[in-house]
């Protein structure tokens, strides 16, 4: 391993900004994280990063490393041998500062989606096999990776048409819980968009937990809103048979 | 020159985002409160998500005899007896419907065969008791919480820091915070505040904790006024890992050796025969910790210098469906395949027991109007905490310390003042290491603190080398009061750090004082010059308040059991196993 790395990290804020260079000393098991902390230690501590936990439980360092959306935390600085490290904030939110954006927009989506509405009062009686899909999507950090890597809000910016992956992975594990009573099909189609998802994956190729985003979780959604607004008779069926 | 202020008035003021603070906030609006939460993170990101193995609670889904009384027998012994048995037995009592509350929010465990919530087993733990989800209730449990928030009224105010709170006549009546992304200021009155902004393990190099662990809210109430206790008593975890560098300290569930992983050391041995042959692997913490400490001392450590963990006898498929997490975390950071090779771990600090001196029953503080939850409060688990009482504890105690300010909303009049004067000061103080230079650089003086702890005050401790520790502490501190940080205020992390480092050394002076007087070895306390057990300590706890600027420390009686309580230790076994035997 070398004994020194170098990263360019984007410095700037709102208004703008530029990639500046630091070297420092590696360490073995470096990650990406660590190096950042080194530079704030030791050679710009206003230098800004979110960082909680460290370990991968918090998706709270999402970052670009060389132009992959990743946890800074999770990705090793040796995976990067005699290369430069490119690390800059995520492209779809406006920056605050350095590596910090403004992911408010999906809080105030997360608030927008109906509550868990059981048909029963707890203690649930439930098999693992009907709930192991829905723990897998109860997986999400929340590092927002998937909404900074969708097209259709990092191309498109269509934030005000489509709530992105995230949210659709939080209405499927409500809309697929086997004790919830409330319809969110309605939404999935309005508002929340899901007609724009158009199945390219990229958020399942990102997501750090391994969720396998659009074909366990948003195309199931899809086929909620098709059977409900598109095949009256199959849906019919299906309520009779629910 | 004058600050412009934002001004917030709300009945109650909630501290800290975490699992305690959430719970807290969710039950003070469901009584009707005006409620706000201020985090210093963003919501969700909480010390809580790093909790994995699960939340300890006496379902008895898969052990019936488990009971209350079980429950609350196994955290006595491990708190070594200097516990709050009253915040015990509620704790014990109540756990059990806060977590079937979680599953009515929205919380999604894993099942039993016949489709109860799962328990697994944990050390220390009579029974298999802890709810789980896999190896990440803590996110589960935050994530609920925090989607439960969602639908109640409460502001949730993120990246904001709190520096100071304010009494009037030594009634709570407020606090001043400054946003992480602008450095503006805005000052909260309030009726009622909840501290519950978690425990201190950043002020230990190798440590599971997360950056926010740097106990604000302790140090805080701290200096308005409240009293702390038992602060001597810091966990190790006997399992973090200790290779690369990079990652030491990371935590290793305990639910590996819940779900059957081994100890050896270096010549093969199953060490734990010799400090615990019941228990073995699922010994109390502290006491597997300073197994573990005491084979590498004896040169029997692995290369990197801890224990092998090895779990592989479980076989591939079910050590990736139950611990996925650590399977992950080991093959990501360290290159290892933990269903093929057992792997290093060694002792990381993870838990501080001590914490804000509470009322069992309203998590009050000896201040009127403050109380306090969760990791930043004392009491529960007295010299040693129980893997999964944490969780539980937020719960429990967070519910309580929510209705216990409202329960003081109701009996109290009207609304204290704050002093706009004192504010100014404030704000003054806090602005004056910005942009300034030739002072001290702040994460330099966390590093000091951070070996200051590790030499003097780690896992084994003696008095002399406690007391040099102390003089450090004391001219870290005089050090402290002159950092300074280049750059302004939008979001700039060393101005973050000068806050977080104050609040760690009052803590951590704290913590020596009493680790200095506690003059025996209980549960966390290790002292190599006291190494016994003494009837005489086992009756008192220390409490540590602040008069005229300056840390003062004493003994208090430590309460009593009722006889029906008492009767519980004098079955010849768990209360549960007892109770069965009597049965067959």
């Amino acid at each position: 391993m070398a004994e020194e790395i170098t990263l360019s990290v984007f410095r700037g804020d709102r208004s703008g900004g530029r990639e500046q260079e630091y070297k420092i000393p590696a360490i073995p098991g470096m990650v990406v994280l660590d190096a950042l902390h080194y530079i704030q230690a030791h050679q710009a501590s206003d230098l800004a990063v979110r960082w909680n936990c460290k370990a991968a439980h918090c998706g709270s360092c999402s970052a670009e490393i060389n132009g992959s959306a990743k946890l800074l935390c999770k990705t090793r600085v040796d995976d990067y041998e005699d290369e430069v490290i490119h690390v800059r904030p995520m492209h779809t939110f406006p920056v605050i500062k350095d590596l910090v954006t403004d992911v408010s927009w999906n809080y105030e989506k997360l608030r927008q989606i109906p509550a868990f509405q059981p048909a029963v009062n707890a203690p649930f009686t439930m098999q693992q096999r009907d709930v192991d899909r829905i723990q897998e999507f109860r997986k999400c950090i929340e590092c927002f990776l998937c909404q900074n890597i969708c097209h259709v809000l990092r191309e498109h910016d269509a934030k005000d048409a489509y709530w992105g992956p995230r949210m659709m992975i939080r209405m499927a594990e409500l809309e697929m819980h086997p004790l919830d009573t409330a319809d969110r099909v309605d939404l999935l189609k309005g508002a929340a968009g899901v007609g724009y998802c158009n199945i390219t994956k990229c958020c399942t190729v990102v997501c750090p937990q391994g969720i396998n985003i659009t074909d366990n979780g948003i195309i199931p959604l899809k086929e909620r809103v098709a059977d409900k607004y598109f095949d009256p008779l199959g849906g019919l069926v299906r309520k009779m048979h629910k | 020159m004058s600050e412009n202020i934002e001004r917030h008035a709300y009945d109650v003021l909630i501290i800290g985002s975490g699992g305690a603070g959430l719970r807290a906030a969710i039950a003070a609006a469901e009584g009707g409160a005006k409620v706000a939460v201020l985090g210093k993170s963003l919501l969700g990101k909480a010390h809580t998500v790093m909790a994995e193995g699960g939340v300890a609670a006496s379902l008895a889904n898969v052990d019936p005899a488990d009971g209350w009384e079980t429950h609350f027998y196994d955290t006595m012994r491990s708190g070594h007896f200097i516990n709050n048995y009253k915040m015990a037995e509620v704790f014990a009592k109540e756990a059990p419907a806060r977590v079937l509350e979680l599953e009515q929010w929205g919380a999604v465990f894993d099942r039993t065969p016949d489709g109860k919530i799962m328990q697994r087993p944990f050390g220390a733990h009579t029974f298999r008791r802890l709810a789980h989800v896999g190896d990440r209730t803590g996110m589960e449990l935050i994530r609920t919480l925090e989607q439960k928030i969602l639908t109640v009224n409460v502001d949730v105010f993120q990246e904001i820091t709190a520096t100071k709170i304010f009494t009037d006549n030594g009634r709570a009546a407020g606090a001043v915070a400054y946003y992480r992304e602008d450095g503006r200021f805005a000052l909260f009155s309030a009726k009622a505040i909840v501290i519950a902004t978690g425990g201190w393990g950043k002020a230990y190099k190798v440590t599971s904790n997360s950056w926010e662990s740097t106990g604000d809210g302790a140090a805080l109430a701290f200096r308005a006024g409240a009293e702390l206790v038992d602060m001597e008593m810091v966990q190790f975890h006997p399992t973090g890992m200790v290779w690369p560098p990079g990652v030491r300290g990371i935590l290793v569930t305990e639910g590996v050796r819940g779900e059957g992983g081994l100890l050896r050391n270096s010549e093969g041995e199953r060490f734990m025969e010799k400090y615990d042959p019941q228990r073995m692997e699922l010994s109390s913490r502290d006491v597997v910790a300073r197994s573990i400490y005491k084979e590498v001392q004896a040169g029997r450590g692995t290369p990197h210098g801890g224990a092998w963990l090895d779990i592989t006898h479980k076989g591939p498929e079910y050590i990736k469906r139950k611990l996925p997490g650590m399977y992950q975390q080991f093959m990501a950071l360290a290159d290892v395949d933990i269903t093929k090779t057992p792997f290093e771990v060694g002792p990381t600090i993870h838990y501080t027991m001590g914490g804000l001196r509470v009322d069992a029953l309203t998590c009050a503080t000896n201040v009127p109007g403050l109380f306090a939850a969760g990791e930043c409060a004392g009491g529960l688990h007295g010299a040693n905490r129980l893997g999964g009482n944490s969780l539980a504890d937020i719960l429990v105690f967070g519910k309580r310390a929510g209705d216990g300010a409202l329960e003081f909303l109701q009996g109290s009049e009207g609304t204290p003042k704050l002093d706009d004067a004192e504010v100014q000061q404030e704000i003054e103080r806090v602005l004056k290491p910005l942009g300034n230079e030739g002072g001290e650089n702040p994460y330099a003086v966390h590093e000091v603190l951070q070996e200051v702890m590790a030499e003097h005050a780690g896992i084994s401790r003696t008095g002399p080398s406690l007391e040099e520790g102390l003089q450090k502490m004391l001219e870290l501190k005089a050090r402290a009061e002159h950092m300074t940080v280049p750059g302004s205020r939008v979001f700039n992390p060393g101005w973050h750090a000068v806050q977080d480092v104050r609040n760690m050394i009052a803590l951590c002076e704290t913590i020596i004082r009493g680790a200095i007087e506690r003059k025996e070895s209980r549960g966390a306390q290790w002292r190599l010059d006291f190494a016994d057990e003494l009837d005489e300590y086992g009756k008192v706890n220390f409490v540590h308040k602040l008069e005229d600027g300056e840390a003062k420390t004493f003994s208090a009686p430590v309460s009593e059991m009722p006889t029906e309580l008492q009767e519980l230790f004098q079955l010849g076994a768990a209360p549960g196993i007892a109770k069965s035997a009597k049965k067959e």
